[in-house]
Formats: structure tokens, C-alpha cells, sequence
């Protein structure tokens, strides 16, 4: 089965990741050959086989209910790209829905 | 090259210990060197100067308060930048975290500050730990101290240039299918993936979350189980963290180096060698066989039938991981923003800045993740690939009921030219080929030089059970007692 260039700028939609004409080109070509290849895991006969998510057996883990001190809200801010009155900033989401 | 930095780990903490060096000194000597040779190797990203000096000070101020000191203080070690450090610049080897200052330690850097490890700085690496020879560094490669034009493996490149050219005698590095084990390999020393939750990944850039594990690179057995117990153990801020003790690897590397493996089968992966192996590494691999024969060990072949659908399932697995783990990367709360200029939506600004921030191939693989989760492939891509998982997991099984550890080659080849193989993914994929099936069943693995072929080094891995990390550490230390000395003590002098 071989995997499009339309195909890969949809992906690169749903990831949210630009491409250029020239990306496309280059990982619609690189991804066919990829998947190709690991498709190779369907001549495993596995239908009865349960899925393994994790090689070591867990369970959720809950902490105790106690307070414990959170990173201090200005040094994580520090290291954001924009920030305004002790928030994350972020270019405006609702212009065009008032 | 000062004789300080030619010491093991254990040596140095002895030495510092009984006041025979300080821990400055050995610092100094290490920054040194980095500052001699780090131009050919590229090992590090950033050093770290005052922040070592002040640790080594810190360690022998508390050796002449009479304090004691653990068993690495004051050694120097390299860590991978994939490993989170409060206020020091932590990229991941990407563009798009550059600058980026954490605002605190990861576990495994607290425990070993607190141990007294003197962090050098932060080792180079494939972007986001995606790749087998850090050609996908934003950063430039990293250079193979055994021939400057080779890579030094992948993504742990930078951590095992370091530890190779004596720019450190410890090195951290992570290990998702091989990222350890398989630069431990080409670079001719001692890299150990621990049992999957053995060592705590709170703080470690996620990739893969179902596999990626921290462990040490270094260049004899003892001094990776040494820095193994500094780090290993569980972590309540990890919660795929096992609650139970680290395995006695110390112990079982220094039973080992006894040389006495009577008690002990070793079997042979079949499905892991012939075709596609070279011959250097083929011979090498079939010395060290008949050596640790020589030691007692009762040595049988076992096949497990599914091992060859390791690397399918895995480039399955691991993108489809990376590309939800890596959707964090929004340009929001770290890292770089292009594009806010008014003009481009928030999605407009976060797609731009991913595709200016990340490198080849990782868009590569967040696109095929993207794929292998989508709708109508889901299972038959990454539904299988975890089926595929379940069967490998149940060939070790099947085969530690006739054997204690496995055995194999670490890589195919030895470390390949830069630039051989950066435009063939499939052919850079192949380099993890024997490592995926301990990484896959979430199984500790070793690699521990086995001799040379035309001059480069060829690894042997030792694969366990779950949590029977020391077992790995007791046959690699048989092994490596078994040459005499390190084969690392043939590494050019750069």
C-alpha cells in the first residue's frame, strides 16, 4: 500500500506540523518505503494474542493526598515563550467567533 | 592527557576518599581534556565548568568535615541532554528547545548530586533521542574517538564519545531500542539498559513512554553498576517506577570478574546472528563465546522465533508513541515560537513552530506515528505491533526456562562512516536490530566490549530476566576479566 503525498500533508495536519512542497516530496517517498517495511508485522498470525502496552505488569498508581510545594509559578514562566500577568501567552483564539 | 582522567570511577572515589587527589583536581583534569579534544569528539552540547567545580569543592569540603562519602563522590560524570537540569540549558538535541532552562532537576540528576557526582554537562545526541549515530543532532554529529570520521553510535553518541576519549569516566545515557547498549558497542565500552522501570524517568524527556529507560555508560562493568545503584530504585513521582530493591549488580560484577560462571547457562540467540552480520563482528562474537565457555558457563543455542518482527513492531511502537508524547512541543509553555506575529492563528503558530523547530526525522516519525494510530490502521498497524510484543515477550520466556541469560551480538557492524547511512532510515534502523527485543519485553540488557574488528570496537550483549539486572553485570564482568584488560585502553590517544 502506498502512502500519498496528499496523504502526508493530511497527517502532518492532524500533528500540526508544516510541511514544505519539498518535505512532502521527500517523506512521501521515505514514509512509503517505511511503512512497507513494517507492515511486515502483519504475517504474524496474532488474532488470539492479547496486545502487550507495557512489558512490566502495572496498575494506576495514586499518590498520597498530601501538599507538596508546586514549581515556583514565575521560574516556569520565565521559560516560555510569552508571558503577561502571571499567565502563559498565547496569539488571540476567539476573534472570529464573537 | 593527565593520568586523572585515565582512572576508573571506582579508582578516583577510592582515591578522593583517602585524600590521595581532591575532587577538584579530578574535575579540573576532566575540563581539560574536554577543552584538548572536545573540538574532534563534539561530545558535549554545554559544559558546565563552574557547577562541576563547585560540586568537587562541595565533595571535598565534606571529606575534610569528616563526612562520608558515597561511593562515586566526586567522580565526574557526562549526562545525556534528553535528562532534565535545574538551570542548566537542556535541549534534547533539538532547535526547538534551545535556550531552554529547566526549572528543576530530574530524579536521577538529584540522586546523583546528592551522591556526590560532579556533572560535567550535558552530551550531545540524536534530536528527542530518534536516530543511531546523533547525525540527527540540530546540533552536528558527534565523533567516534576510534575514528573521527565514524559515528559513535546512537542517541546516547555524545555520552559514549565522552566516556571513550577520557573526557569522563561515567556517562548517563537513555536507551529506547538500543540507545545505550548500541553506542556502548561501536565505541568499545560498557552500556547497560536496566529492567524497565528499574531506574526513575521522571525528568527525562519522554519518547517512547513504554520503553524508555536511563542507564550508565562506562568503561569497565564495576563502574556501570556502581553508577547503576546510584540511580536505580523506585521513584513516587514515577509511576511506572517498581517498587522493589535494585538489584546487587555491584556485587554481582565483582562476583563476576572472579571469572567463575560454572553455575550459569548462557544461550545463544540464534535468530541473532548470520546473514546481514559482518564477519569481524561474526569472529569476534564467536571468541568471546568460547571464553566465557573457558569460565564454566554451560553455553546452548535457543531460537526465538518472533525476534525478526522486533524492528516492525518497534518503528510501529515507538512513533506511534513519540507523536502523542511529542504533541507537548506546542510552542505554548518551553521552547521556541515562530510566527506570532499577529497575522497567524495559534494552530497556525504552532505548526510553523514545529516545522521549524524539529529536524527530519523526527516529523518523520511523528507523521508515521500519526499514521499507525489513525483511524482504519490502528489495528492492524499498532494493534499488531503490541501483538507482536506479547510474542516476543513470551520467546524470552520461553527460552530463560532453559537458560539464565541470552546472548548476541550487540550490533550488526561496527560503527558505520557519518554520512552512510543518514539518508536510508531503514538502513539506520538496522543498526538496532539485536537490541530491540530486550528493549520491547522491557528485559535489563548489557553491552560489554568483545575485541576488535580492523581496528573498531564489537560489543556483546547479555540479556535477562525482569529485574535479574545482576546477572547481566556478572557474565559481562566474567567476559571483560577474561581480555586481561579493558579493551578501551587501545582507543587512539586523539
Amino acid at each position: 500500500m502506498a502512502i500519498t503525498r496528499d496523504e502526508v500533508a493530511y497527517l502532518a495536519r492532524l500533528a500540526r506540523l508544516s510541511v514544505s512542497d519539498e518535505e512532502l516530496d521527500v517523506f512521501a517517498r521515505q514514509l512509503d518505503v517505511i511503512v512497507g517495511a513494517v507492515a511486515r508485522v502483519a504475517e504474524v498470525a496474532a488474532d488470539d494474542i492479547p496486545p502487550t502496552t507495557h512489558a512490566v505488569p502495572l496498575t494506576n498508581v495514586l499518590r498520597h493526598d498530601l501538599v507538596t510545594p508546586s514549581l515556583p509559578r514565575d521560574k516556569v514562566l520565565a521559560a516560555a515563550p510569552a508571558a503577561e500577568d502571571g499567565r502563559f501567552r498565547v496569539p488571540r483564539i476567539l476573534e472570529d467567533e464573537a | 592527557m593527565s593520568e586523572l582522567t585515565q582512572l576508573t570511577a571506582a579508582d578516583t572515589a577510592a582515591k578522593i576518599a583517602a585524600g590521595e587527589i581532591t575532587a577538584v583536581e579530578v574535575a579540573q583534569a576532566h575540563l581539560d581534556r574536554i577543552a584538548a579534544v572536545d573540538d574532534r569528539t563534539h561530545a558535549f552540547l554545554k559544559v558546565d565548568a563552574e557547577g562541576a567545580l563547585s560540586a568537587a569543592r562541595a565533595v571535598d569540603d565534606a571529606r575534610a568535615g569528616g563526612k562520608p562519602l558515597g561511593p562515586l563522590a566526586g567522580v565526574p560524570l557526562a549526562l545525556k541532554d534528553v535528562v532534565v537540569t535545574e538551570g542548566l540549558e537542556t535541549t534534547c538535541g533539538s532547535k526547538i528547545l534551545a535556550g531552554w532552562i529547566p526549572p528543576y532537576d530530574a530524579t536521577i540528576t538529584k540522586r546523583m548530586l546528592d551522591a556526590g557526582i560532579v556533572i560535567l554537562g550535558k552530551t550531545n545526541m540524536d534530536e528527542f533521542a530518534m536516530g543511531s549515530s546523533t547525525e540527527n543532532s540540530a546540533y552536528g554529529p558527534s565523533h567516534n574517538p576510534w575514528d573521527l570520521d565514524r559515528v559513535p553510535g546512537g542517541s546516547s553518541g555524545g555520552s559514549s564519545a565522552a566516556v571513550a576519549a577520557y573526557e569522563a569516566p561515567l556517562a548517563i545515557g537513555t536507551d529506547t531500542g538500543g540507545s545505550i547498549r548500541q553506542p556502548a558497542a561501536v565505541t568499545g565500552l560498557v552500556g547497560a539498559k536496566p529492567t524497565y522501570g528499574g531506574v526513575s524517568r521522571y525528568g527525562l524527556i519522554a519518547f517512547s513512554s513504554s520503553l524508555d529507560q536511563a542507564g550508565p555508560i562506562a568503561r569497565t562493568v564495576l563502574d556501570a553498576a556502581l553508577l547503576h545503584e546510584v540511580i536505580g530504585g523506585h521513584d513516587p513521582a514515577d509511576s511506572t517506577s517498581i517498587d522493589a530493591p535494585v538489584p546487587p549488580v555491584v556485587l554481582a560484577a565483582m562476583a563476576g570478574a572472579a571469572g567463575d560462571l560454572s553455575a550459569l547457562t548462557i544461550a545463544v540467540v540464534g535468530e541473532l546472528g548470520g546473514d546481514g552480520y559482518q564477519p569481524g563482528v561474526t569472529a569476534a562474537f564467536a571468541d568471546a563465546v568460547a571464553r566465557l565457555e573457558s569460565s564454566g558457563a554451560k553455553v546452548v543455542e535457543v531460537s526465538c522465533p518472533h525476534f525478526g518482527y522486533a524492528l516492525p513492531a518497534y518503528y510501529l511502537i515507538a512513533p506511534s508513541e513519540c507523536s502523542s508524547n511529542l504533541a507537548r512541543f506546542d510552542a505554548v509553555r518551553y521552547g521556541l515560537r515562530v510566527g506570532d506575529d499577529g497575522a497567524h492563528s495559534l494552530e497556525e503558530v504552532m505548526s510553523l513552530t514545529r516545522q521549524a523547530g524539529f529536524g527530519a526525522e523526527v516529523k518523520r516519525r511523528i507523521i508515521l506515528g500519526t499514521y499507525a494510530l489513525s483511524s482504519g490502521y490502528y489495528d492492524a498497524y499498532y494493534g499488531q505491533a503490541q501483538r507482536v510484543r506479547t510474542l516476543i515477550t513470551r520467546d524470552f520466556a520461553a527460552a530463560f526456562e532453559t537458560c539464565d541469560v541470552l546472548i548476541s551480538p550487540t550490533t550488526p557492524t561496527v560503527a558505520f562512516p557519518i554520512g552512510e547511512r543518514i539518508d536510508n532510515p531503514m538502513s539506520m534502523y538496522a543498526a538496532d536490530l539485536c537490541t530491540l527485543p530486550a528493549s520491547l519485553a522491557g528485559l535489563p540488557a548489557i553491552s560489554v566490549p568483545c575485541g576488535l574488528s580492523e581496528g573498531l570496537p564489537v560489543g556483546l550483549q547479555v540479556m535477562a530476566p525482569a529485574l535479574a539486572d545482576d546477572r547481566t553485570y556478572q557474565v559481562a564482568a566474567a567476559l571483560e576479566a577474561s581480555y586481561g584488560r579493558p579493551l578501551i585502553d587501545e582507543v587512539p590517544s586523539l
